[in-house]
This record gives C-alpha cells, structure tokens and sequence, in this order.
C-alpha cells in the first residue's frame, strides 16, 4: 500500500522518529526505548513511515536499520512552498483590489 | 508596484501553525473592509484560475461565512468560517471547516483556527495571521482539491501578465 506523505508528519510520534532516524539508522528498538509507547505502537508507526516510503532498510546481520530518506521529505518543504505561493498570489490580487478601493475613494 | 511590499511566511511545525505577515499599501479601513466584506473577499480569496463564492456571511462574534473555491472546471469546494471573536479594525478570530454545500463538515477533518491582526505602520497596514491545526490535514485536503495544478497554471497566468506589461 502506497500512503500520502502528509500522512507521516500528521502524527507526533511519527514526526518525533523521523527526527530521530535523520541524524542516525536506527533498529525497531532502538526506535521503540525513544518513546514511552509499546512497540507495537512503535512497530504501526514506522509501518505508516514506511509506506510513506520515507525509510530506508538495510539489514546488517540480524537486525534491519531504519534511516530516513531525506530527498522524499524534501516533498514536504516544497509542497509548503507551494502553500506560500498560494498565499502569494491571494496577496497579490489583495494589492489590486485595495488600489481599486483607493482610486473609488478619490473619485469621490 | 508590490516587490517592496514585505511578506514573512514560516511554519511552526511544533505549533502545527503557519505564521504569515504582509505589508499592504492602504488604509487600515481599506484593508479591514477587503478582509470583513463578502463582495471584497470574493475578488481576491481565491487563486487564479480559482474563483471565491460566498454564499452567506454573518461577520459578527457567532456568526458564519460559507463559500466555495470555484475550479476552473466549475468543481466547488466548500468551506464555512464561524467567528469567534471580532475586534473593529484591530483582530478577528474564527474557525475554518470543510465542509459540502449545506454546511454538513466532512467527516474526520476537523477544523483549524485562523487568528488574523491589523495594524497601521507609518502609510502601511500590516496583516498578521496565524493558522493551526490540529493535524496537518489542511495541508493534505488543499493538495487533495487540485490546488497544486490549479496553482501552477496561476502562476503562469501571472507570467503573462507580467510579460505583456514589459
């Protein structure tokens, strides 16, 4: 199952363990003792993450390491941008209908 | 005629609050009366090619605006506002819901709270506004909506705007 990115940074857990792995690859349960939940809800949350396909996996020995792969959260950055940018042109036209309430006010 | 006009946008991710602050060059009742008059909103509220209707609006403390944003394709996505909290020419608070045509909210999406401030500087009004969430569903329903086809198509509606002025 494929998620949408946005479903990954709408949990603070889930926001708190993609801060963790950006800076390390970390276990399950290592995740798992950063928080004061149970692992399996840890487990659920880095499933989520995972088909957010914000983690990547690598398997060394036994254990599999989660680290965060940093160009999808780039998405988020952009798509905030693009939230900007809406607001940008809102403003814009704000502009234009505040000089048009201007140039009524002088005719008057 | 705008580029000096100052814009500050920053996301509070902690907060789940978007924080942004824009100069206008008019007066504080001009400014107040844009933001507070449904025939004003409309013409501004919406991005290109986006259109804002307003179906109703009640702007006092309990009361509601409910309009829809307008594809291009004639697809309406509504929303209402209920004001909580209004202060002449100084602040308003309200809530924002989505919601469909009669006002019903959709389901699980809850509701963010806008708290938008206005103050005179020098010739300048400056508007402060903050958004939170409780999630960042907004985020999430705005994409969902097309805004980002919708927008990128604005912004080269812009650019031509802008070359035929040249």
């Amino acid at each position: 199952m494929k998620r949408d990115i946005f479903q990954a940074i709408a949990d603070p857990t889930r926001r708190a363990i993609l801060v963790l792995i950006s800076a390390n690859s970390l276990t399950p349960n290592a995740i798992a003792e950063q928080f004061n939940t149970t692992r399996q809800a840890v487990s659920k949350h880095i499933k989520i993450l995972n088909e957010c396909e914000l983690l990547e996996e690598k398997k060394m020995g036994r254990e599999i390491y989660y680290q965060l792969k940093i160009d999808k959260m780039k998405e988020i950055e952009q798509w905030l941008e693009q939230f900007k940018k809406i607001w940008e042109s809102r403003f814009s036209q704000l502009d234009q209908v505040l000089m048009n309430l201007k140039s009524k006010e002088n005719e008057i | 005629m705008k580029s000096d006009l100052i814009m500050n946008f920053s996301v509070d991710k902690e907060n789940k609050t978007v924080n942004i602050k824009r100069e206008f060059n008019a007066s504080l009742s001009n400014v107040w009366s844009a933001w507070t008059e449904p025939e004003i909103l409309d013409q501004w509220w919406a991005p290109a090619p986006f259109k804002s209707k307003t179906k109703s609006m009640d702007f006092k403390e309990g009361g509601r605006r409910l309009y829809a944003m307008v594809s291009p394709e004639g697809n309406e996505n509504w929303s209402f506002f209920e004001y909580t909290f209004i202060s002449p020419k100084t602040n308003f608070k309200h809530t924002s819901t989505f919601c469909d045509a009669d006002e019903n909210p959709i389901p699980n999406f809850g509701s963010s709270l806008w708290d938008i401030t206005f103050s005179e500087q020098g010739e300048l009004t400056v508007v402060d506004i903050a958004i939170k969430r409780d999630t960042l569903a907004e985020i999430e329903q705005i994409i969902a909506m097309g805004f980002k086809e919708g927008f990128t198509s604005a912004l080269q509606g812009l650019d031509k705007i802008l070359e035929a002025r040249k």
